[in-house]
């Protein structure tokens, strides 16, 4: 684990965890400032999987530049494509299909599921337990396939375009997620059984890593981290897009805003992604699954920006026109980079063990971080 | 006293947590029937992939050895990454009027990202993603690929 060994002039440790880490998630760098196993101070290196996809987006057209946003938080790479497809939109001023509107929404919350299933599999992994990762991922895989017939791909599906969605539902799709779900429900006592009853869990996660609603809200964090804290910040409710406004669900909010909270709302967003399924899933609207737009796209001259909730908060997309085929300027703020700017605020005076354990309640996506 | 009684209590509160979690690992072990891990590469003739799966780009043939592609080159400029190349050329009909064809149609498998644009973009859904994904080979340039067969030609009635 140990890289390099430094000492600071009062006698601390320095430490490297990371960027070859496998505690990391991925290319994460941190370097721990360490008072015997007292973490004082943690100093996240961003910059090893840096594509510089801003930069490259501005050169490709308003439909090309969307499919490489699934490699930003690939684990919500519907969720990302909407948030482009919904600026671009907005430049184009057309009015998406009810029955895009619906399928996107079903999509975005599969695609919460999936994330918010191998979050809980990776985070029980970090916290020394292996058996959930392999049950995280066997539901998990259902929706993959789901996903595999619909769309094509399993990761990375460019499925949402500007204007609706690529192609129709697949006909298996209403069936197989009815049976997704009915399964889904009845394995959420295992997981509770498995891991959320567990007292080596608990001792491990209560009053760790805690987070004030002031500081959540200053360190800009967004998502679980955020309502965790107490902190009111679901755009499906706040600002509600496609037809999340007609939908009755629940923002799941918690106060203690420590690791054992942010796991509660995951859980609780499961939940409620369940039934948002349930909701919709019955209830597809016929008609066109995609609005006529012009084979080539460009936006009028401005500034458009949207917002979409990711399984990790609030991604932003703004998109500057010159009033060309390709944007001026694209810029995206992610909900990762300010989850990640509060860990080493939640850290201090915790243990080098802990610190893990916190990093995985926070569902660190490196590449969504480090564009 | 009290002290023990609580040492004891906690160690027991912990112990039987800790079994219920392995009660649930001993359930899976022992019923082999819920098992869902697949054998590949064994199971490869078996192996279904949804008609939609993303694998490669191909340009259909039929029997006749003949295409859709008229060589209008929409899926090369909805490429993001210049996956696609077309070369035409002009075919000049019985009516001496020149009229653009498809001479090559190069594919750059190394590049592409399976987004599904130019499948999307072809007016005349002359190619099509087609389900094999084991594309690994020892030389990276036998992932450039022709994708017109020799000797083939533009389908009858295709514009
Ligand atoms: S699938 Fe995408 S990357 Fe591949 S050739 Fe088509 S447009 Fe290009
Ligand atoms: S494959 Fe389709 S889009 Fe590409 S050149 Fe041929 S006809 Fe045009």
């Amino acid at each position: 684990m140990i890289e390099e060994v430094g000492t600071s002039t009062d006698g601390d440790l320095i430490i490297n965890i990371g960027p070859q880490h496998p505690s990391t998630h991925g290319v994460l760098h941190l370097v721990v400032t360490l008072n015997g196993e007292t973490v004082k101070k943690v100093e996240p290196h961003l910059g090893y999987i840096h594509r510089s996809i801003e930069k490259m987006c501005e050169s490709l057209s308003y439909r090309q530049f969307i499919y490489v946003t699934s490699r930003m938080d690939y684990l919500s790479s519907h969720i990302n494509n909407l948030g482009c497809a919904h600026a671009v939109e907005k430049g184009l001023q057309v009015e998406i299909p009810e029955r895009a509107q619906v399928i996107r929404v079903l999509m975005s919350e599969l695609t919460r599921l999936a994330s918010h299933q191998l979050w809980w599999g990776a985070m029980a992994m970090d916290i020394g337990a292996i058996t959930p990762f392999f049950h995280a991922f066997r539901e998990r895989e259902m929706i993959n396939d789901i996903m595999e017939e619909t769309c094509g791909a399993r990761l990375t599906m460019n499925y949402m375009v500007p204007g609706g969605v690529m192609y129709d539902l697949h006909p298996d799709f209403q069936k197989k997620v009815k049976e997704f779900v009915q399964f889904f429900r009845s394995k959420f006592d295992e997981y509770d059984e498995l891991l959320t009853g567990n007292v080596i869990f608990q001792a491990r996660t209560k009053n760790v890593g805690i987070i004030s609603k002031e500081d959540a809200i200053s360190y800009g964090c967004t998502g679980p981290v955020a309502r965790a804290a107490g902190v009111s910040c679901d755009v499906r409710k706040l600002f509600p897009y496609d037809v999340y406004g007609k939908l009755q669900f629940d923002e799941v909010l918690m106060e203690a805003g420590d690791s054992f909270a942010r796991y509660q709302v995951r859980m609780g967003e499961m939940r409620q992604s369940l039934s948002i399924i349930d909701q919709l899933i019955d209830n597809i609207p016929e008609g066109e699954f995609q609005a006529k737009t012009k084979a080539v796209l460009k936006l009028p001259k401005g500034e458009y920006y949207s917002i979409v909730e990711t399984a990790r908060g609030e991604l932003g997309v703004y998109i500057i026109s010159e009033g060309g085929m390709t944007p001026y300027r694209i810029k995206f703020r992610s909900p990762g980079f300010s989850n990640l700017s509060a860990l080493d605020h939640m850290a201090r005076g915790s243990k080098i063990g802990d610190l893990v354990a916190i990093m995985g309640t926070l569902d660190l996506v490196i590449p969504d971080i480090d564009r | 006293m009290s002290f023990i009684k609580e040492y004891i209590r906690t160690v027991y509160r912990a112990v039987s947590s800790l079994l219920k979690g392995m009660k649930l690992t001993g359930y899976y072990f022992t019923h082999h029937k819920e098992i869902i891990t697949q054998n590949y590469p064994e199971n490869r003739d078996t192996l279904n992939l949804p008609e939609r799966f993303r694998g490669e780009v191909v340009l259909t043939h039929n029997e006749d050895n003949e295409h859709r592609c008229t060589g209008c080159t929409a899926c090369e400029l909805a490429c993001p990454n210049g996956t696609i190349k077309i070369i035409t050329q002009f075919d000049v009909n019985e009516e001496g009027k020149k009229k653009k064809a498809l001479n090559t149609f190069i594919y750059h498998l190394e590049l592409c990202t399976m987004c599904n644009l130019c499948i999307v973009a072809c007016p005349t859904d002359a190619i099509k993603m087609a389900q094999n994904f084991e594309h690994s080979v020892y030389d990276r340039s036998k992932l450039t690929k022709t994708l017109n067969a020799p000797g083939s030609k533009l389908m009858e009635g295709v514009e």
